[in-house]
């Protein structure tokens, strides 16, 4: 491999890594997200349940829509 | 538009940004011929690409500045804000993939004396500072308005770094575009608009997924203060 050969590969290999880094990021925080999302409607379906102590799991997760 | 499209416009801009870059990556190696310069021209193809799509970035950007401050659009300010972000990743690419190639072509990894170089820097360092500025302002319509205004002057510098390499007397780097059209062949030419449709691609899909993103958090941090 030419030194020529070996920058062009690094300027490409540069503009690969950095989309790869950032969607790799953004895929974390996204998954970060999905679980405060989860934590969350626990918090709901809880004060629910605190709520309606008769309510089962099934009419609970019909009001909150997930499933 | 299929129903699945439809559906999931995120995922499809991901097929489509990737299919894109294939096709682009393919044609830059397969199909587009080694010129007099040397195999470093291959660089061109995509570093070109990102530096416009940088400016679009920016452009789109202030866009969205004007119409928060105009129009009060509701959530110009984080679009505006996103699309700059996107500016500056891509802008960090130009100033990189521009780097290696400048190595390869005049044997210095930077050359202060071209205008261009220097001006794209200054509109990179200008558009970093913007992250300092909106992370020094409390959130709210006074951080929105500052960032605003900031935002749009950042654009009167685009004009000018494009236009820098056609303005100056000497210069080392390379036009391929001038009055006349562009200076390359058809097959070449094909093969820089494939690359930029792939790299305009790719940006608007990574703006979008960073403002679903951020939309997301929003509402998750909405969400937690009301359960509070």
């Amino acid at each position: 491999m030419t030194a020529e050969e070996k920058y062009v590969a690094a300027a490409y290999l540069v503009v690969f890594l950095f989309v790869l880094v950032y969607v790799v990021i953004m895929a974390a925080k996204l998954s970060r997200l999905g679980r405060e999302v989860a934590e969350l409607v626990e918090l709901v379906r809880g004060g629910r349940r605190d709520e309606h102590p008769d309510a089962g799991p099934e009419r609970e997760r019909r009001e909150v829509g997930v499933g | 538009m299929s129903t699945w499209s439809r559906n999931s416009p995120l995922t499809a801009f991901a097929v489509l940004a990737t299919a894109l870059l294939g096709i682009a990556t393919a044609l830059v190696f397969f199909y587009a011929p080694v010129d007099q310069d040397g195999l470093n021209q291959k660089i061109f193809y995509f570093h070109v690409p990102i530096a416009l799509t940088s400016y679009a970035c920016f452009g789109f950007g202030a866009l969205k500045a004007f119409l928060h401050l105009w129009k009060r659009t509701p959530g110009a300010d984080l679009e505006s804000y996103v699309a700059v972000h996107q500016g500056v990743m891509f802008g960090a690419m130009t100033l990189v993939t521009g780097s290696i190639w400048a190595k390869v072509r005049w044997g210095h990894w930077w050359v202060w004396g071209d205008e261009q170089l220097v001006l794209f820097l200054v509109l990179f360092l200008f558009y970093c500072a913007y992250f300092m500025l909106r992370y020094s302002v409390e959130p709210g319509l006074q951080r929105a308005n500052v960032c605003a205004v900031y935002a749009l002057f950042g654009v009167v510098l685009i004009p000018i770094s494009f236009m820098a390499i056609r303005l100056a007397k000497s210069y080392i780097h390379p036009t391929v575009f001038t009055s006349s059209g562009p200076q390359m062949a058809g097959s070449q030419f094909l093969t820089f608009c494939v690359c930029l449709a792939a790299m305009l691609g790719l940006g608007y899909f990574l703006y979008r997924f960073e403002l679903a993103s951020k939309r997301l958090d929003a509402n998750v941090k909405e969400l937690r203060t009301h359960l509070a």
